[in-house]
């Protein structure tokens, strides 16, 4: 069989050499603690503790405020110190609830619950309880995720271990160090839906993952390990779906309307903590990579952490970096503050020592088209942004604009350097806000 | 630790590639073809090769000097229209014309029009069929070890009685009379095979125009149809290989879809065709191609890739 892949797509420089055999190290929280009340998609959580309050590690701290939302939970034995805004790694400000860590680290009791005994709605109501989201950067919410309209339409859950955003390997160090529970957490989802099939994408850039999960679903009928083309990017939503399963959806579907739900590695290993295990989301591994640190790493991060933390476990900078960045070098968030808390999506921190970005100049476009053949939505992103930058907003939408997925790809591609994706993204937001306004 | 940190949107990365090494393959690309012009007509083509590019990037230099705008030299964008002027003329054409060839191109064609990016016309192109129409004789006269004589294009053309040699293995090799650069086809495509490797150009272009000329010579040529001998002749001779793999393929003034890319081919085809068969003069490449650019926008416009996803029934459905 041929490596699944999709049409499309550009081979940055992939980096994970820093981290990707540094086995996850647990990191112990000091001070305070922030937990943004929306790590999620969808409506803020709402506070259920107050100001002075004493709450254990594991403890509900905030409500979902809405079906499409998520609980919050401490992740820390401490005082409730304050609830007020703090900034957040993408740069927004969000209401958190602040926790002073009393170092006890004691913890509320967790009911473990065998897969046979659980209903499925039962399955959802732990997930939903447990305040499980995507992990992958989005944050929506699992359980939400997990409810489709049609339950029966449903043939695919597909378990993205493609991490093809480079210089990250936290998913690659979950699949390597705890392969039978996230093939535990798949069967979880899976036990939700009736004929549902498992599918499990890697790329081929982590042959030792490739081993390990084929190895552990060997046994399993229902879950099938796929290898994909090491390309990004492969772990995409659309371009995973279409690379598994030759399934296309566009801006306007849901991987529901192709019979697909796509969880993150993470997720699929949160979900298995909540059912099985009874425990919340309070943890996460994050990557601290790059040519900026000492001592490249993936750690396992108590959520509400500062990334000075982060950065000081992973041995300091290296001279004076110029960036920081929140994710991958190709999506992230770069920042102008590390006084920011690990959230339920932050799946690295990166830094680098030189930020080329701000060295290049960009000269005219010379139409070679590679931004075209690099665009994983197949769009023409070299005249998609010169309608952006006239605010031709009809001729933007006629050419498909809102299909972007903002990957950044044809920035990157682009041997005029041309902010491409950058001027797509700000007519995005503007088409946007002019629909919520009609 | 500096506490000012660099913030800006995603990527954070870009690729090593840029105009500049694109330019930079395109002209390693043409040196094989460059260095046979040098060893097939002698110090006259390493002459107006130096000159050409020489020109060109002084020009551009100069206009943009004077008109306060960026000198943008360093992308060889110049020195490649410079190179491919001068591939494009006979080596015994007087410089000083090669020049006013090169003005034409750089100033009237290229920085007129917005400079890089903006012309409508390939600038060499243009600057050949200038000099073509300014400048007929000196450009159509072809002397080839020290004799002047008809270039296989003009004996292979259908009612020609110009007299001298048509061999198929010579001009496959590039031994005989024509302009500097598109005698030898082997060295032609072993610079276009590097372009195709790096992926400087893709295939649809050059590939679409090669098939469709060589299928319309093999069913319509008049007086050799369903002449196989004849038809790989029609190919390696003149410019066909240089325009169809250098010229054609000239990202500003070639479609920027994929589909776009083989509608150009072909149309590049049917026009070689019909000029080299049925019109006035021996070549009809330039003219092909020239006239081909102006439909770009046209062929864009009809060629919108399907984005992905995008599926009929929904659509209809909204």
């Amino acid at each position: 069989m041929g490596k699944c892949t999709f049409k499309g797509g550009v081979h940055p420089f992939d980096g994970k050499e820093f981290s990707k055999d540094k086995p996850i190290k647990e990191l112990f929280p000091q001070g305070e603690m922030v937990f943004p009340l929306s790590q999620h998609i969808g409506a803020p959580a709402v506070p259920v503790v107050a100001k002075g309050d004493h709450v254990l590690a594991g403890q509900l701290i905030a409500e979902a405020g809405g079906f499409v939302s998520a609980n919050i939970h401490s992740s820390v034995s401490g005082t409730v110190k304050a609830i007020e805004p703090r900034t957040l790694a993408t740069g927004g400000k969000c209401n958190s609830i602040v926790i002073e860590n009393d170092g006890e680290y004691s913890e509320v009791t967790y009911v473990p619950k065998k897969l046979e005994e659980l209903s499925k709605e039962e399955i959802l109501g732990r997930i939903k309880d447990a305040g499980v989201v995507g992990m992958g950067g989005a944050g929506f919410p699992t359980h939400v995720k997990l409810s489709p309209k049609n339950p029966e339409s449903i043939d695919y859950i597909i378990v993205n271990g493609a991490e093809c955003e480079p210089y990250l390997t936290s998913d690659y160090r979950r699949m390597l160090e705890e392969p039978d529970k996230v093939v535990m957490g798949l069967k979880v989802a899976l036990a939700i839906f009736d004929h549902a099939k498992g599918i499990i994408g890697i790329e081929d850039n982590k042959p030792e993952a490739i081993r390990i999960m084929q190895e552990k679903t060997a046994g399993e009928p229902d879950i099938e390990v796929k290898v994909l083309k090491t390309k990004y990017p492969q772990g995409g939503e659309r371009c995973l779906i279409y690379a598994t399963t030759g399934r296309s959806i566009n801006s306007s579907m849901l991987p529901a309307d192709a019979g697909c739900i796509v969880h993150n590695i993470d997720t699929i290993f949160s979900i298995y903590l909540a059912v099985i295990e009874g425990k919340p989301l309070t943890k996460r591994i994050v990557t601290v990579t790059g040519d900026g640190v000492n001592n490249p790493g993936n750690f396992y991060v108590w959520l509400g952490m500062n990334y000075r933390q982060l950065l000081d476990a992973a041995g300091g900078v290296v001279g004076e970096p110029q960036k920081y960045i929140s994710g991958g070098p190709m999506m992230g968030f770069a920042m102008y503050s590390l006084d920011v808390p690990v959230v339920k999506g932050s799946s690295s921190l990166l830094v680098m020592r030189e930020d080329i970005v701000s060295k290049i100049e960009s000269s005219a476009c010379i139409r070679c088209g590679r931004c075209g053949e690099g665009c994983p939505s197949h769009l023409l992103p070299a005249k998609l942004a010169s309608l952006a930058s006239r605010n031709d907003e009809a001729g933007f939408v006629k050419l498909d604009g809102m299909e972007c997925v903002e990957c950044g790809s044809c920035s990157y591609i682009c041997p005029a350097k041309r902010p491409l994706t950058q001027q797509i993204k700000a007519m995005r937001r503007t088409v946007m806000a002019n629909r919520r306004k009609k | 630790m500096s506490e000012v940190f660099n913030v800006s949107t995603n990527p954070h990365v870009r690729s090593s590639a840029s105009t500049q090494t694109i330019m930079r393959d395109v002209l390693i690309a043409l040196a094989p073809a460059g260095i046979f012009g040098i060893y097939n007509f002698g110090l006259d083509a390493l002459i107006r090769i130096v000159v050409g590019i020489a020109a060109c990037v002084a020009v551009e230099a100069l206009y943009q000097y004077l008109m306060h705008k960026k000198v943008t030299v360093l992308d060889l964008s110049a020195a490649v229209t410079g190179l491919l002027i001068a591939l494009n003329i006979p080596p015994t054409l007087n410089v000083g014309y090669e020049i006013l060839g090169c003005a034409f191109a750089i100033i009237i064609v290229k920085q007129l029009f917005g400079g890089l990016g903006q012309n409508f016309m390939n600038p060499a192109l243009a600057a050949r069929c200038f000099l073509l129409i300014a400048f007929t004789g000196p450009m159509t006269t072809f002397v080839y070890d020290g004799i002047a004589g008809a270039t296989p294009l003009a004996v292979l053309k259908p009612g020609s009685e110009a007299e001298g040699t048509a061999e198929l293995l010579d001009m496959f090799i590039g031994t005989h009379g024509g302009v500097i650069g598109e005698t030898s086809v082997i060295c032609l495509l072993l610079g276009a095979a590097y372009l195709l490797v790096r992926k400087v150009i893709s295939w649809r272009i050059p590939v679409t125009y090669v098939a469709t000329f060589a299928v319309l010579i093999f069913l319509l040529a008049p007086e050799h149809q369903f002449d196989a001998v004849y038809m790989l002749k029609e190919i390696c001779v003149g410019g066909l290989i240089l325009g169809a793999f250098f010229m054609a393929t000239d990202y500003v003034t070639s479609p920027i879809t994929p589909a776009g890319k083989i509608v150009f081919g072909v149309i590049l085809g049917i026009l070689t065709f019909i000029f080299r068969m049925y019109g006035g003069s021996a070549e009809g490449v330039s003219y092909a191609i020239i006239f081909s650019n102006l439909l770009v926008p046209l062929i864009e416009r009809v060629t919108v890739p399907k984005s992905f996803g995008k599926q009929k029934p929904v659509k209809e459905a909204k």
